[in-house]
């Protein structure tokens, strides 16, 4: 398959969630422009719930489409079910991209990881700070 | 409204030329190679189109090989001409079409040795360090005018320097012949390259000028069509439809040309209104009058395109041929552009049908669509993306 799914096309002409959270409790940055494809990922999350997601993207049809997809895909998740989510969920819930584009599926998968792992280290970081502050 | 903005990609068949071609499909359908009155119907129908292509290049009828296509007439000129010399090095210029970068690949893969012509900024190969890349060279191939960008190569200059070294000069001229005067004579060259489906003739026939005297192999073998460079039934409608093409194209160059530079000159000064875009490529005689190619800070290319066509407006982020692949396009970078601003051109091509209303119409719409792109990209106009790297761009 070399051309683009319907459902790509919508979500590249009407991405959801663009935008950025300003006080985000995770935020996942991957790529780089050399290859032409940088995301930005921001999560709120609240009780262990991914509340909000928004994103910032730079890069081909694909790579809008997957950013899109997964902030459709995490939010409402807890933190370990959108951990959950992988690479192939992005492209399986966008009826599939051309085998050159999959990379595009690796890369938001990605964005939310590292936000997610984001938002862990700096919740944990957070825990050892209150701990430190009892003793 | 449809905006049709990629004539450089393809271009409709004129309805004057499907006319001309009709009656080969049904009723005048010979072998042009049969004795029959039937196969020297279509004989005629070859030969006079191969008069009507040659005229467009100021070539003689029986210098014109016919071939499915551009691509299959680049790999006649390469391999065959280089295979003929006995040749031992390959030139060809960095922002070569794959139809010529892939055959000269092959030689090297072959055994043979490759140099590439460099270019400036603007897309043009660079004269003073061509003598020294095109030494010893046995084949040089340099496109007349490229189809990214639109630059017109100095190819008289370098024909003369390829043949000071007793070597072959091919020139590919898919893109410029029927836009701009090609003259084989005048340029000097020993093979030249042109297509029909670039200038509202049909798909699948382009057309190899071979100068008399000039001894190439052929790369398909059969029944000895076409001087024994290209065996294969003749395809009669097809060539019929160039034919009337190239007779088209002839009559309406002059007019057509400073119609179509206008039309650029108007969409490229709108398109540089926009914020943090930039030329790619030359300005004025040393362009192309069809081509316009511009690149856009901060957003790709393909999603300007796709934006676009959500407007109904044709348009490509380079060569129909690279939009599946994932490098940055090899002219760009040949011209000096960085990766990261090698992924943001745009290029629309002009044709025929082309208005100034729809020029104006495009220019608005990229508009829109390059702002629409930058409120959902990280950076914004001016940014320097080149030491920004978040890794992870895994396969």
């Amino acid at each position: 398959m070399d051309f683009y799914s319907e459902k790509v096309m919508q979500h590249m002409r009407k991405p959801r969630n663009v935008g950025e959270i300003k006080k985000a409790d995770g935020v996942g940055r991957v790529g780089n422009p050399v290859c032409g494809d940088v995301m930005f990922l921001y999560i709120k999350v609240k009780k262990n719930r991914i509340v909000d997601v928004k994103f910032k993207t730079m890069g081909c049809g694909a790579a809008i489409a997957t950013s899109s997809m997964i902030t459709e895909l995490a939010k409402g998740k807890t933190v370990e079910e959108a951990l959950k989510i992988t690479r192939e969920d992005v492209a399986d819930s966008l009826g599939g991209l051309p085998p050159v584009k999959l990379h595009c599926s690796n890369l938001a998968a990605d964005a939310l990881h590292a936000a997610i792992q984001d938002y862990l280290s700096k919740r944990e970081a957070a825990g050892s700070a209150k701990k430190k502050a009892r003793r | 409204m449809t905006v049709y903005l990629d004539h450089a990609a393809t271009t409709p068949v004129d309805s004057r030329v499907l006319d001309e071609m009709k009656p080969f499909f049904s009723r005048k359908f010979g072998n042009a190679s049969s004795l029959h009155f039937f196969g020297r119907e279509a004989r005629e129908a070859v030969e006079v189109a191969r008069e009507r292509v040659a005229r467009l290049v100021g070539a003689s009828p029986d210098e014109i090989v016919f071939t499915s296509g551009g691509t299959e007439a680049d790999n006649l000129a390469v391999l065959g001409g280089f295979e003929a010399a006995h040749g031992k090095k390959i030139v060809c210029s960095a922002i070569e079409h794959p139809a010529v970068l892939e055959p000269c690949n092959e030689l090297e893969r072959r055994g043979a040795q490759k140099a590439l012509l460099p270019v400036d900024g603007e897309g043009i190969v660079d004269l003073n360090a061509a003598p020294e890349v095109i030494c010893g060279a046995s084949l040089v191939s340099v496109m007349h005018a490229n189809n990214e960008v639109g630059s017109i190569q100095p190819i008289k200059e370098l024909a003369r320097m390829a043949h000071e070294q007793g070597a072959l000069f091919h020139c590919d001229a898919v893109q410029s012949a029927g836009k701009i005067a090609v003259d084989v004579r005048k340029l000097g060259v020993d093979l030249l390259v042109f297509s029909s489906h670039k200038i509202y003739g049909p798909k699948g026939v382009g057309a190899l000028y071979v100068r008399e005297g000039v001894k190439i192999n052929p790369i398909v073998f059969g029944g000895g069509q076409e001087h024994a460079l290209r065996s294969g039934t003749e395809n009669v409608a097809c060539i019929v439809g160039f034919g009337m093409a190239c007779e088209l194209a002839l009559r309406e160059l002059p007019r057509e040309s400073k119609r179509l530079a206008l039309l650029r000159d108007r969409l490229l000064k709108k398109l540089l209104e926009i914020k943090g875009s930039f030329l790619n490529g030359p300005v004025g005689e040393k362009r192309l009058p069809n081509n316009v190619n511009v690149s856009f800070e901060a957003v790709e290319g393909e999603s300007i395109v796709l934006g676009l066509d959500g407007f109904g407006i044709a348009a490509s982020t380079g060569s129909a041929c690279s939009s599946r692949k994932l490098q940055p396009s090899h002219v760009l970078l040949a011209m000096g552009r960085r990766p990261e601003e090698a992924h943001g051109s745009l290029r629309f091509t002009l044709g025929r049908s082309t208005t100034a209303k729809q020029v104006d119409f495009a220019a608005a719409k990229t508009a829109k669509v390059v702002e629409r792109l930058r409120v959902m990209s990280p950076f914004k106009p001016g940014d320097d993306l080149s030491k920004i790297d978040f890794g992870g761009h895994a396969e």
